[in-house]
């Protein structure tokens, strides 16, 4: 105690010192920038005096002044651990979706889960049953590559005549993403898949235990086992440590927090896929199994909620993705559909990924109707929401890829024009 | 024609040479055949590639092995009538679903037979859902919302019982177990069909 008396004390003075020198500093440099501006400005050749900016950090944050974020839907009786979050499309450039402003859909919220006590189990009719720790699948040949995620619910505003009041509200349940992880056919031949597997049951550590079943054709394709998303860990909200990858098909079916996969003979009929993500047809009967996202596209910039500053040059740019594959051609209109023409597509244009596409726009200052459609290299052209219902009904809730139109009044305020 | 046949070396050798061509064919078939043979190769054969990973324990399969099946696999032993269900369900259900399945505010559980194709269509267990074993294997899953894993396996044969009498499926008396419950013909069992898209024209370019 008595050594350490002086010892703190030094250190007090020395703080105080440190702390009067540094006002006296800040006071003698205020001054000086004053007598910089008024006095030596006008006759000196010195720049101006600037103060230093932010020092190197550990983990990068975006600027202050940018604001885009995450729309979390809270307008019905839903649990926020049940409930959904919104990419703002309109907000977002080139085809990759920040991790922080991936859509969310969870079902029992997100766990915290540690990944060094996490494991893959693979089992049911396999020769041999495997336990994979995150680490052991790490020490595998991985892969990365870009795919987009769409929930199927997404777009489900457009169904009905009201539509959504923004492209982010509407149609905000897609992200596009760089992934890496190993192949699931790669893990799955591991453990020799019997010859009777036809189906897997894919799990999560969820509270719910999230799960679906995909054919087994598809889990030897090009389903990936993930555990990077733009090349860090993926965030929990998106499965950390590992979700299931399944390029092109609903979002449910990309189980999050993946802890199991059990391959099947016949799907296990839960009950995300009997009575939840089925399409319900007007004749009572309803879709099952509609895993593939069709060809779909949308403009973001101009989008509803914006406005124009008078006519004159815009960029029409926007997102077109298939689930079968890649983008052929997106055309644009600006008078409601009587024309189309093609807008240029950012390469590399990559398959079952969202692609960017521009067009030069000179306003002239009258009401427009814009949109895009999107054909995919299967042929398939995206369709008109009237088509869709002409042939679904208005109560198939899910796989809405129709197409979108904005009006552009004269005034420059842009609206969803889905019903005019 | 005699002549023909005595002196009949062009054809002859013409049938010759085709039955050397014909077993040369047969031949390179077997060897393409061969060739081709790993891809169809049996699972069976399969030897770990890179001998990742360990073989998990009975104990820990059992732990996580929870999928149900239509036709009952995966049910383990246990018995409950909807008139157990009760309790469990008006402790543990009801602020969600309503005290007749029927009120909300989350899922509605009851009602709604014959209203699929109408413009109204209300999907309720009872008119939508396809199988009872599947509400079965979500209750034990992932229900009560806020505490999933908690109900017993009695109470959970017992809630899937009191849903199925909200319904009308079953009675208050009928007893459900491992044998019992994949036996109920749900009113929407025929209702799903596959995926038949696109159902819009593709243009073959």
């Amino acid at each position: 105690m008595p050594r350490m008396e002086p010892s703190r004390s030094r250190d007090d003075a020395s703080r105080r010192r440190f702390l009067s020198r540094f006002f006296s500093l800040g006071a003698a440099w205020s001054a000086a920038l004053v007598a910089c501006r008024s006095k030596y400005r006008p006759d000196s050749d010195a720049l101006e005096p600037r103060a230093l900016g932010a020092p190197v950090s550990e983990y990068g944050a975006r600027s202050t002044f940018e604001k885009a974020k995450r729309f979390v839907q809270q307008d019905r009786q839903v649990p926020l651990e049940e409930s959904a979050s919104q990419t703002p499309l309109h907000d977002t450039f080139g085809i990759i979706t920040p991790s922080s402003l991936h859509f969310e859909r969870h079902h029992s919220g997100v766990p915290q889960i540690d990944p060094a006590r996490h494991t893959l189990t693979i089992h049911g009719l396999v020769d041999r049953p495997l336990v994979f720790t995150v680490d052991e699948l790490k020490r595998l040949p991985s892969v990365s590559r870009i795919y987009f995620l769409e929930c199927s619910g997404n777009s489900r505003s457009e169904w009905r005549s009201s539509g959504a009041t923004d492209a982010q509200r509407g149609h905000g349940l897609t992200s596009c993403s760089e992934w890496t992880g190993v192949p699931l056919s790669m893990l799955l031949k591991e453990c020799a898949v019997k010859p009777e597997g036809a189906w897997i049951l894919a799990e999560g550590a969820d509270p719910g235990r999230h799960d679906r079943s995909i054919p087994i054709v598809k889990a030897m394709d090009d389903v990936m086992v993930a555990y990077g998303q733009n090349g860090e860990p993926l965030r929990p909200e998106q499965g950390y440590p590992l979700r299931l990858l399944v390029p092109g098909w609903e979002g449910n079916v990309n189980v999050k927090w993946l802890r199991r996969v059990k391959v099947l003979d016949r799907p296990a009929m839960s009950r995300e896929e009997t009575s939840k993500y089925t399409d319900l047809m007007p004749d009572g009967t309803a879709r099952q199994f509609t895993f593939y996202m069709e060809a779909k596209s949308l403009i973001t910039r101009p989008s509803a909620g914006d406005r124009l500053r008078g006519a004159g040059v815009y960029e029409l740019t926007g997102l077109a993705w298939s689930g079968r594959g890649a983008i052929a051609r997106v055309e644009i209109t600006i008078d409601g559909g009587q024309s189309w023409t093609a807008a240029e597509l950012q390469t590399p244009v990559l398959p079952k990924a969202h692609t960017r596409f521009r067009w030069s726009w000179k306003w002239d200052g009258r009401d427009a109707l814009l949109a895009s459609r999107a054909t995919d290299e299967t042929g398939y052209t995206q369709p008109t929401v009237q088509r869709l219902v002409e042939i679904r009904g208005v109560n198939s809730n899910y796989h809405n890829n129709g197409i979108q139109m904005w009006k552009v009044d004269s005034n420059g305020t842009v609206t969803n024009a889905n019903r005019t | 024609m005699q002549i023909g046949r005595s002196q009949g070396s062009p054809k002859g050798l013409r049938y010759r040479v085709g039955i050397i061509v014909g077993a040369v064919a047969v031949l390179v078939a077997i060897l393409v055949a061969q060739a081709f043979r790993p891809a169809i190769e049996p699972a069976v054969a399969q030897s770990p590639t890179f001998g990742i990973g360990r073989a998990p324990t009975a104990e820990e399969l059992k732990a996580i092995d929870i999928d149900v099946f239509p036709d009952g696999r995966g049910l383990p032993p246990g018995r409950g009538t909807a008139r157990a269900g009760r309790e469990t369900y008006t402790s543990r259900c009801v602020t969600c679903h309503g005290p007749t399945g029927t009120e909300g505010p989350q899922d509605i559980l009851a009602g709604g037979q014959g209203s699929l194709n109408t413009s109204a269509p209300l999907k309720t267990v009872g008119s939508y859902w396809p199988f009872a074993t599947t509400l079965w294997d979500y209750l034990r899953r992932a229900m009560p919302f806020d505490h999933p894993g908690t109900l017993t396996t009695d109470q959970v044969y017992a809630t899937t019982a009191y849903v199925l009498f909200l319904n009308g499926i079953v009675g208050e008396d009928d007893v459900l177990d491992e044998t019992t419950l994949p036996r109920v013909k749900m009113p929407n069992r025929d209702g799903f069909v596959g995926d038949p898209r696109p159902d819009i024209p593709v243009k073959k370019k």
